[in-house]
């Protein structure tokens, strides 16, 4: 990881490290809704892409499609080189290798948070109790939530359950982190200390992935936007060039009406 | 009053009978309910096929029916020289686990479905989420539909007396045929069920209130 940029602040270029994550021609349908056409997207190690657009655009099934919680009707995904094998124990591994935080947290209600973060380690990576709770209540501290360790999910405010999400995917050691919406389902005062933690990680060189509607995070920790809407990628860019000087007239639309209301 | 204490070796015969099948009986029954259940919600499509088929097969057959089953035909091929009790087990716990299968079901069913993917984004597999993550939170909503279960599987244990083995229904059925007034008989008869189906609801409530401040 030594070519990778340490300061992405002001939405700087791209690294140029290898391919971790991708997506080659990948189309799926629900129904007769095709949600995802032809789309192509490579994510760069170290890289942080965002993704934007109106909802129902496909963006959140696109998040999904890469640790397999959808699977694809056509197309190819490959992570780190290797394509995403069927549903099973190889599929499990490299689930483990890709951390993913929803909009819903989903923090395992019947755990404390400290057995959240645990959990994974202990039962995936097989690693034992005494070094996951040092690895757990580290990674706690650092997204701010230590204090609630021994706390059950349903005691937090939706501000750190979201950083407890976050600590319990990185407790795996990802490769790459996906965000589907992790500030959608937030009041609007706890949005900030979610995304504080995000534009850190982000610095600290992570491969991020991130659908949501935060345009301000989208500026100033991503290397590239993505825009979708209607199940296809309308637009990359960097961040500057994207919101300063959109080339489609969909994300013009789009920025217009998001902006300025 | 008299057909008690005249007959409280016989009665108390019968009681143990009754209690030794229903304990042995829902034992069965939730271990092989649950272990269904899991079949029935597992990704792997012939194991779902097993399971629906297992509760579509159980669930409708009459549970006389099964046990003629059980006491004429099982021993002619498997457990030969198998006991009334072992035999009577698995009639009525297979039986019954049809049932425990679909309330155990029914409580997957409420848990929500992020849990189930947030365990298998970390990479568990499904064993382990069903094990981990998905059965420990249905195990509240299971809870008040098995006690109704097991206390019908309490009841329905009175079909193995009529089989010969001695339990209270045996019991009483072999008082009656020796004179003995039928409506003293029943009373402690009932009453006997009774102590036995009150304990089995008041085991659930425990396990309810125990369940309700776990979290």
């Amino acid at each position: 990881m030594s070519e990778v940029p340490v300061a992405k602040n002001a939405g700087g270029p791209a690294p140029t490290g290898e391919p971790l994550v991708v997506l080659d021609n990948v189309n799926k349908h629900f129904g007769a809704l095709h949600v995802l056409q032809d789309i192509n997207l490579t994510i760069r190690r170290g890289e942080v892409v965002v993704v934007i657009g109106p909802s129902g655009s496909g963006k959140s099934t696109l998040c999904r499609t890469i640790n397999r919680l959808e699977t694809i009707d056509t197309g190819s995904i490959g992570i780190d080189g290797k394509p995403l094998p069927q549903e099973g124990r190889e599929l499990a591994r490299l689930r483990a290798d890709v951390g993913m935080v929803f909009q819903s947290f989903n923090l395992f209600a019947h755990k404390t948070v400290l057995e959240n973060v645990m959990l994974g380690q202990t039962k995936v990576r097989k690693t034992d109790k005494a070094t996951a709770e040092k690895k757990a209540r580290a990674l706690l501290d650092r997204v701010g939530v230590g204090a609630q360790a021994e706390k059950y999910p349903a005691q937090l405010s939706g501000g750190q359950q979201q950083r407890v999400a976050i600590a319990r995917a990185l407790a795996m050691d990802p490769k790459v982190m996906l965000f589907d919406e992790p500030t959608s389902a937030l009041d609007p005062e706890m949005i900030n200390e979610v995304l504080e933690v995000m534009q850190q990680l982000a610095r600290d060189g992570m491969t991020m992935v991130v659908v949501t509607h935060e345009m301000g995070f989208a500026r100033s920790a991503a290397n590239r936007v993505v825009f979708m809407a209607d199940g296809k990628i309308i637009e990359e860019a960097e961040p500057n060039q994207f919101f300063n000087n959109p080339r489609s007239d969909r994300a013009k639309d789009f920025l217009s009406k998001i902006l300025h209301h | 009053m008299n057909v008690l204490l005249d007959y409280l070796p016989e009665f108390r015969d019968g009681f143990l009978g009754t209690l030794a099948i229903t304990a042995s009986a829902a034992l069965l029954a939730l271990v092989l309910g649950v272990l269904i259940a899991g079949f029935r919600v597992s990704p792997v499509p012939p194991l779902r096929a097993f399971g629906t088929a297992w509760v579509t097969v159980l669930r409708n057959t009459p549970l006389t029916l099964l046990f003629l089953v059980a006491f004429f035909v099982v021993p002619q091929i498997l457990f030969q020289g198998a006991s009334p009790y072992v035999l009577a087990t698995l009639a009525l716990g297979f039986y019954t686990s049809s049932f425990v299968c679909e309330a155990v079901r029914s409580g997957i069913t409420t848990v929500p479905l992020g849990q189930a993917e947030a365990a298998r984004s970390l990479g568990m597999s499904f064993p382990q989420t069903l094990r981990l993550i998905v059965l420990p939170q249905a195990t509240r909503t299971v809870i008040p539909p098995l006690s109704s279960i097991i206390i019908a599987l309490t009841k329905n244990s009175a079909i193995a007396g009529a089989f010969g083995y001695g339990e209270l229904f045996n019991v009483s059925k072999l008082l009656n045929d020796r004179g003995y007034p039928i409506a003293w008989i029943f009373l402690w008869t009932a009453l006997a069920y009774l102590v036995i189906t009150f304990a089995v609801s008041g085991l659930f409530r425990l396990l309810e209130r125990r369940l309700g401040v776990a979290r």
